[in-house]
C-alpha cells in the first residue's frame, strides 16, 4: 500500500515536472497526456471489468466532436467544452452499454466495432455540422479560465491536459481502490460467483461503462480543444485498436499501464514512422505478437517482476 | 438496378444481389464459426486468410497465367495448408490463453499481414480479370443478371451443401459436432481432438480463401481487407450464434439481403440503419439466434 501511494505520487510529480524536463516538447507532452487519459479510461473496462472492446474511439470521437461543435456554435470556454464532451460520451456510453453489455467475447467486440462505425458514419454524413470528411474546422478556444490564452509554445495546453489527466487519475485511483472497483475485479474473475453473491453485476458493469466512456470523451474533448481540429479518423476502428495496443503495451489492470504504454507507443510511432513509415504496421504487429508470446502483462508486469526480484535479493 | 423497373422486379433484383453478397460472406465467415465453436478462439484475423486467398488468386492469374477457377482452387489449397501450419505453430499455444491475448495475437497478425500485402502488392486494390463466361449477363427466367453473381450463388450453394454433408454425414463431421458439444467427452471417447483442430482450422482457412478469391470482384483485394470486412464477418458469426455452422449460412444470406436492400432505399443512412438493426437483433438474442456453444 505504501509503495502504491509513493508510485501514485511519482506519477503526479512526473506530470508536474515534464515542462521542466522537456520544455521544447510540450505539444508532444499534451498529446501523450491525452492518450494516457484515453488508454486509462479503457483500462477500466479491459483491465478491471475484463470486457474486451474495440470501440473506444467511438467515445473519444463523440467527446471530440461534441466539444468541437460546442466551441464553434455555443461557447469557446475550454472547461465548459470539457464537460460537454464528457457528457456526450457518457450518454453514448449509457445507450450503447445497454445493448453491448448483454453480450460477451466475440459478440461484444463486434458490437463495439459497430458502435464505432455508426458514430463514424454519422460524423461523415452529417457534414453540415461535423465538417464530414474534411474534419471539423473553425474551433478557436478562448483563454483557459478566462486568463491563460493557448500559446504557440504549448505550455498552457500541456498544463491544461496534464491537470485534467491528474484529476482523472485521482478519480480513477479512488474508483479502482473502492469497493465498487473491487467488485469489478470480482466480476472479471468470476461473473457467475459475483451474481450468486448478490452483486448487481449488470448495473455495476453499466456504471463502469458510462464512467469509462465519459473519461474517453473528456480525452477527446481535450484533443479537439488543444489541436482546434477534429479529424474524421478520431472515430476509426484503427484508432480503437491503437488505444487498446497502448494499454496492453503498458499492461492492463495494473494501475499505471496507461502511463507507461501511451508514451512508449507515441515515441515508437514517432521514431519508427519517421524512419520507415510504410512498415509501421509491420513493427506494431510484430510487437503485439512478441507481447503475447514473450511478455503477457505488458511493460508494467515486466517492471514489477524486476522489482520483485530486486526486493527478493535484498531480503 | 435500373430505376424504372416495376416493384416486383426491383425486389427480385435486390434479393438476387443480396444473396450473391451473402454467399461470399458465408464463405468468409463459416470457418470462423467453426474456430469459435470448436477451439473457443476469438480469431479476429480470419479475414487475413480471405485476403491471402485473394492475393494468391490474383498473382496466379496475372503472373503464372492460371485461369480464374484453377487459380482460386490453388489459392484455397495453399492458404488452407498455410492455415494448418499457423495453427500448429502459433494458434495452438493460445487456446487456453485469456481472450485478451487471443485478440491481441489476431490484431498483431492482421497488422503483419497488411504490411506484407502492401510490401508485395502495393497499397492499391488488385483488379481481377474475370473470364469472358463470367463477364456476360444471363437471363435466368426471373430477370437478366451478371453471370459472375449467378456463379457466386451457385458456388455458395454447392459449398454450403458440401459443408452440411461433411458435418452431418461424415465421421469427421460427427467428431466436430461431438467436440463442439463437449470437448472433454469427445476426447475421452478417443477422438483425436488436436488433429481435428488442425484440420478444421485449415478447412476454414481454405473456405475463407475461396471466398476471398471468388469474391474479389465484389470485395476488392487490398491491404486493408482484413479490417474492412471484419465487422461483417463478425456480424454473421454472432447473429448465427457462435459455432452454429448452418446458422452462419442463414445469417450471411439474411445480412446480405438486408444490407443490399436497406442501402438501396437509404443510400445515406443505410449503413447506420443496418448496424442498428444488427444491434437490435443481438439485444433481443445476446447469444445469437441459435448458439451451439457459450464461447
Amino acid at each position: 500500500m505504501r509503495t502504491t501511494r509513493a508510485l501514485d505520487g511519482l506519477v503526479l510529480a512526473g506530470l508536474a515536472a515534464f515542462p521542466m524536463l522537456a520544455p521544447g516538447s510540450l505539444d508532444l507532452g499534451a498529446r501523450m497526456a491525452i492518450l494516457v487519459l484515453c488508454a486509462m479510461s479503457l483500462d477500466l473496462l479491459v483491465g478491471y471489468c475484463g470486457l474486451i472492446t474495440l470501440g473506444h474511439a467511438a467515445f473519444f470521437g463523440a467527446g471530440a466532436y461534441a466539444a468541437g461543435i460546442f466551441a464553434v456554435r455555443a461557447s469557446a470556454d475550454p472547461v465548459a467544452g470539457l464537460v460537454v464532451g464528457g457528457a456526450a460520451a457518457a450518454l453514448l456510453g449509457l445507450l450503447s452499454g445497454v445493448v453491448l453489455l448483454r453480450s460477451r467475447r466475440l459478440t461484444l467486440i463486434m458490437l463495439s466495432l459497430a458502435t464505432v462505425l455508426i458514430v463514424q458514419e454519422a460524423a461523415n454524413r452529417w457534414g453540415g455540422v461535423t465538417g464530414g470528411a474534411d474534419g471539423l474546422q473553425g474551433i478557436a478556444m478562448s483563454p483557459l479560465l478566462g486568463r491563460f490564452a493557448f500559446d504557440l509554445s504549448g505550455r498552457v495546453a500541456y498544463v491544461y491536459a496534464a491537470t485534467t489527466l491528474a484529476f482523472a487519475f485521482l478519480m480513477f485511483r479512488s474508483l479502482v481502490d473502492s469497493r465498487f472497483g473491487q467488485s469489478l475485479v470480482g466480476i472479471r474473475e468470476n461473473e457467475a460467483r459475483m451474481h450468486a453473491l448478490g452483486t448487481p453485476v449488470g448495473a455495476r458493469l453499466r456504471t463502469a461503462f458510462v464512467i469509462s466512456a465519459a473519461l474517453a470523451g473528456v480525452a477527446g474533448a481535450l484533443q479537439a480543444q488543444v489541436t482546434e481540429f477534429v479529424a474524421l479518423n478520431a472515430v476509426s476502428v484503427e484508432f480503437s485498436g491503437e488505444i487498446l495496443i497502448m494499454l496492453i503495451l503498458g499492461g492492463a489492470g495494473r494501475r499505471y499501464g496507461a502511463f507507461l504504454g501511451a508514451p512508449v507507443y507515441v515515441f515508437m510511432q514517432d521514431y519508427l514512422a519517421r524512419e520507415d513509415p510504410a512498415n509501421w504496421y509491420l513493427w506494431i504487429g510484430l510487437m503485439l505478437l512478441a507481447i503475447v508470446f514473450l511478455a503477457p502483462g505488458g511493460l508494467t508486469a515486466g517492471v514489477a517482476a524486476i522489482a520483485r526480484r530486486i526486493r527478493g535479493r535484498r531480503s | 438496378m435500373e430505376g424504372a423497373a416495376p416493384v416486383a422486379d426491383l425486389l427480385i433484383t435486390l434479393a438476387f444481389y443480396g444473396i450473391a453478397y451473402g454467399a461470399v460472406l458465408y464463405l468468409l465467415s463459416v470457418g470462423l464459426s467453426v474456430t469459435l465453436g470448436l477451439m473457443r478462439f476469438v480469431n479476429l484475423a480470419h479475414g487475413v486468410f480471405a485476403m491471402a486467398g485473394g492475393y494468391v488468386t490474383v498473382a496466379a492469374m496475372s503472373r503464372a497465367g492460371f485461369p480464374f477457377v484453377p487459380a482460386v482452387l490453388a489459392a484455397a489449397v495453399l492458404v488452407g495448408a498455410f492455415g494448418m501450419l499457423l495453427e500448429r505453430a502459433l494458434y495452438r499455444r493460445l487456446y487456453a490463453a485469456p481472450i485478451l491475448e487471443q485478440v491481441l495475437f489476431s490484431i498483431g497478425l492482421i497488422f503483419v499481414s497488411m504490411a506484407i500485402a502492401r510490401y508485395a502488392f502495393g497499397p492499391l486494390a488488385q483488379p481481377i480479370e474475370l473470364p469472358a463466361w463470367l463477364s456476360a449477363r444471363v437471363n435466368i427466367g426471373i430477370g437478366v443478371f451478371p453471370a459472375y453473381r449467378i456463379f457466386l450463388i451457385g458456388v455458395g450453394a454447392l459449398v454450403s451443401l458440401a459443408v452440411w454433408a461433411g458435418v452431418e454425414r461424415t465421421r469427421f463431421g460427427a467428431s466436430i459436432r461431438a467436440a463442439v458439444d463437449n470437448r472433454r467427452m469427445a476426447e475421452s471417447v478417443g477422438i483425436n481432438v488436436s488433429r481435428l483442430f488442425t484440420w478444421s482450422f485449415g478447412l476454414g482457412c481454405a473456405l475463407a480463401a475461396l471466398g476471398g478469391g471468388l469474391g474479389a470482384g465484389l470485395l476488392p483485394i487490398h491491404p486493408g481487407y482484413p479490417n474492412e470486412y471484419l465487422v461483417y464477418v463478425l456480424i454473421v458469426v454472432a447473429v448465427a450464434g457462435l459455432g452454429n455452422i448452418r446458422g452462419a449460412l442463414y445469417a450471411a444470406l439474411a445480412f446480405g439481403v438486408a444490407d443490399t436492400t436497406i442501402r438501396y432505399f437509404l443510400p445515406d443512412l443505410g449503413r447506420v440503419v443496418v448496424l442498428l438493426l444488427v444491434m437490435a437483433v443481438l439485444f433481443r438474442h445476446p447469444h445469437g439466434l441459435a448458439p451451439k456453444t457459450d464461447a
